[in-house]
């Protein structure tokens, strides 16, 4: 089909969608819709900003997402789709993409969205003088250069991206990298406004200066209160935007964010209160949902050469991690629907094959009496553990839980510390500890997000295991089109050496109005577009 | 007392100065810093943000050059956290909404507390004491943050009157549960400081003397008894307004208020060390202001007190 042949057929389905929404019908599933296309929902704490380059978690980047567009972004399932770019071409083995960029696409002053907008923002991202907290994240996608500007080497400009002319626009990377357009969903790789930005520095994210190329404007911005985007009249697909405001409120106290949403005041609310998930989903079974959430939960174990030599010992790892009965956890503390993890990498994770893991098949009979087993093997009596945990009520049951599992079964003695998040993170780095509670979200939708935190010299390992050929094989996963295997090793090498223990995969309760549709469950990173959002009419 | 006041702001300078070294050396000596997360950053990523806000210098350079900032620019710097704000915007908008609801509440707990302190004293052991001194109790036993969900639960979720919370820029609505909630406890003392000074002065001989004399009671009140009886009271009054105007994180963060008192808290636990120097500064220079007004309004209200 020629390109003119797709564009009057996209102008058709643009003029029956509109005519359709008019009618107040959702142009794909023909759901009544209510005139009241708002959407509320609740943020724990005020995210630190609005600039894409600078972001650096997940409240902000559900904002942003809304505000701005990548070249790709994501659909209800999580799956890459076309964003600002229509499509791309990889060569070169997968080193140099080519993006097509959509010649409808504007900002909201309604400039259009050109190639060079892309290079701008993604030299912020690695300019030493912006300083962005997520410049590795340009490393991580080995954009050439990326690296030695980040480190002051190089001028901004030598960036291994380029503007072939205002719709074309090439990425060059220093390894092969397949899922390298699936990072172009996240905040950092998001385009900027050059004029604004040079305008007003800093403040150029009020709502009064922002320019923004996504499927809604900021209108409102108050500090620990509020905020609101609006349906943005320039955006390239607004006839098929339905929801017309979004606030996002802050609620810090979790039972407040419960009152307020039963008196509805709020449309949408996660996470919910400690263990309140079983409850709420019999009062409201229309509303509470517990989707996947590609996060771990895992307790690292101190392999420093000065650590407990104990546990220096797989046996005795293994012996740890045998005598937790993550059912425990996961049905007793959480209630959440939440998986036990026998394995590193989330389940859900797109694409991931879950290896067979040995002691995951067993009861939890059979991994006491093994646990027993292998300490005795060890030889080891009386151990005693420091366990540290960050402040947090579910923290501390599971940790109590924990020790007191392992008191019972294995006569280890821990000594329980909680300290306070940014004393804990010190404390954890430095490796003051024989177990540290930690926890890993995903930075994109692939299992290396997971597994490559623990290679030997990576700066999150703070355990300090080390396995030379899971660093093998990691290295060698990021370059190879079918890395399944590897990972499957990798997993087996890591539930042998037992170099972490795995308590849990994630899941995100939540409550949501039973009036608001097309919520992503199945994108397991939870990236919703309010855009893909709908009240439908009661 | 001109002089007094004078001498009262000239020693404010050096106590500023004094807190604000105080409380740099304590910031810096707590373990982590503003850019430490789950994520451990690369070092170079964490040198340019310590380069970017000047934290790659010697402690004695920062401290000066924030000074320097705060003196001669009266500029605070940019919040090392909310990355699109400076404190000075920060301030701005913040101290407004808790000015807003601690004075309200002030009003609040001053008016009612004192009338129901004047009110228990002048009818003691009569069923109108018991019935304050009752209140009283039951009010200073209620924290804020046991008030602030039940008021909630009450107001917005059962009776659907008020909103759960927010500020919308201060409309009446989105003002009276966290006045409510942060007075209660400050209406409580001030009821029992005002009774038991109250009767403390009513058993005086020379409030028996005007009695004797035949004054009216309501002259003997107001004319006589209250103003010695609100000295000890007015000592409170101080620090509490203080306490009240400079936020108070209870509230804040049950009600959304946005106000000054959350991004204290969480300036603290976050290490944004340019907001939490900017608050402290603020809440010092606020004390030492109202503690002035205290000693003035001594002055005024006991004349045997000069200074």
């Amino acid at each position: 089909m020629n390109t003119k042949a797709t564009m009057y057929l996209s102008a058709a389905a643009m003029v029956l969608a509109t005519s359709a929404m008019a009618e107040g019908t959702h142009p794909v599933t023909g759901e009544a819709l209510s005139d009241n296309q708002t959407f509320s929902y609740r943020l724990l704490d005020q995210f630190p900003t609005l600039d894409p380059q600078l972001n650096e978690e997940t409240e902000g980047h559900h904002a942003i997402r809304d505000l701005f567009e990548g070249l790709m972004i994501q659909d209800g399932e999580g799956n890459v789709i076309p964003g600002v770019a229509t499509g791309y071409e990889a060569s070169n083995n997968n080193q140099t993409y080519t993006f097509t960029l959509r010649p409808e696409a504007k900002w909201s002053n309604g400039d259009p969205v050109v190639a060079a907008d892309f290079v701008y923002g993604w030299q912020r991202a690695v300019d030493p003088a912006n300083a962005s907290p997520y410049a590795w994240y340009m490393e991580l996608a080995s954009i050439v250069n990326a690296s030695e500007i980040v480190a002051g080497e190089m001028d901004p400009t030598e960036l291994g991206v380029k503007a072939i002319d205002d719709h074309t626009l090439e990425v060059n990377l220093t390894k092969p990298l397949p899922y390298f357009p699936a990072m172009t969903t996240y905040a950092t790789m998001m385009p900027a406004h050059r004029a604004t930005i040079e305008a007003h520095g800093a403040k150029w994210t009020d709502p009064a200066n922002i320019v923004s190329n996504g499927a809604y404007v900021l209108t409102e911005m108050v500090l620990n209160e509020y905020h609101s985007r609006e349906k943005n009249p320039m955006y390239w697909d607004a006839d098929n935007v339905i929801i017309e405001k979004t606030t996002g409120y802050v609620i810090n106290d979790v039972n407040q964010a419960l009152t307020r949403y039963k008196a509805g005041e709020i449309d949408a609310f996660y996470p919910l209160p400690a263990g309140q998930y079983p409850t709420l989903l019999e009062q409201m079974p229309d509303q509470a949902h517990a989707a996947p959430r590609l996060c771990n939960y895992y307790y690292q174990i101190n392999q420093w050469p000065d650590g407990k030599e104990e546990l220096k010992d797989p046996r005795v790892r293994k012996a740890l991690s045998y005598a937790i009965d993550r059912n425990v956890i996961v049905d007793q503390v959480l209630k959440g629907g939440q998986w036990p993890a026998y394995n590193f990498a989330h389940l859900k994770t797109a694409g991931f094959e879950v290896p067979e893991i040995d002691y995951a098949s067993w009861s939890q009979a059979e991994r006491d009496a093994k646990a027993k087993e292998l300490l005795a093997e060890a030889g080891v009596e009386n151990l005693e553990l420091k366990l540290i945990y960050n402040t947090d009520e579910n923290h501390k049951q599971i940790a109590t839980i924990m020790s007191q599992m392992w008191k019972q079964k294995l006569g280890v003695n821990v000594t329980l510390e909680n300290m306070e998040w940014k004393t804990y993170l010190g404390v954890r780095k430095s490796g003051d500890f024989d177990v540290s509670r930690s926890a890993w979200c995903a930075d994109y939708n692939e299992a290396s997000t997971f597994l490559s935190i623990l290679v030997s010299e990576e700066e999150h390992n703070d355990g300090k295991y080390s396995n030379a050929r899971y660093d093998e094989l990691m290295e060698a996963s990021t370059t190879s089109e079918s890395p399944n295997e590897m990972y499957t090793e990798a997993e087996q090498i890591l539930a042998e050496d037992m170099g972490v223990i795995p308590i849990y995969h994630y899941t995100q309760p939540m409550l949501l109005s039973a009036d608001i549709k097309g919520w992503p469950f199945n994108n397991a990173e939870f990236n919703w577009y309010s855009k893909d959002l709908y009240r439908a009419a009661e | 007392m001109l002089s007094f006041i004078l001498k009262r702001l000239a020693v404010a300078i050096p106590t500023l100065l004094i807190l604000v070294v105080f409380s740099y050396v304590i910031m810096y000596a707590a373990p982590g810093g503003p850019f430490d997360t789950e994520r451990t950053l690369p070092p170079e990523v964490m040198a340019n943000l310590e380069a970017k806000f000047g934290l790659d210098k010697p402690l004695i350079v920062q401290m000066f050059n924030y000074v320097w900032n705060v003196v001669v620019h009266f500029d605070f710097g940019p919040s090392y956290v909310y990355k699109d704000q400076t404190v000075n915007d920060i301030i701005a908008q913040g101290f407004p909404v808790t000015l807003t609801y601690g004075f309200w509440s002030f009003v609040v707990a001053t008016v009612v507390g004192m009338t129901l302190g004047i009110l228990a004293a002048i009818y003691h052991n009569s069923w109108l004491d018991y019935l304050a001194v009752g209140i009283s109790i039951g009010a200073q036993v209620l924290p804020n943050f046991v008030m602030a969900p039940i008021l909630t639960l009450v107001f917005t979720l059962w009776l659907g009157w008020l909103p759960g919370g927010g500020w919308q820029g201060g409309q009446w609505q989105y003002v009276i549960m966290p006045v409510i909630a942060l007075s209660t406890s400050f209406m409580a003392s001030i009821a029992r400081l005002t009774r038991s000074s109250m009767l403390e002065v009513l058993n005086a001989n020379y409030i028996r003397t005007a009695r004797a004399k035949g004054l009216p009671m309501r002259r003997v009140i107001f004319r006589h008894a209250l103003k010695p009886a609100l000295l000890p009271v007015i000592s409170y009054l101080g620090p509490a307004f203080v306490g009240m105007i400079t936020g108070s994180v209870v509230i804040d963060i049950y009600f959304s208020t946005g106000g000054i008192g959350v991004f204290f808290v969480n300036s603290a636990l976050n290490r944004d060390y340019s907001v939490i120097m900017g608050i402290t500064i603020l809440t010092g220079a606020l004390t030492i202001l109202f503690n002035l007004v205290v000693d003035i309004l001594y002055a005024w209200i006991d004349p045997k007190i000069r200074y």
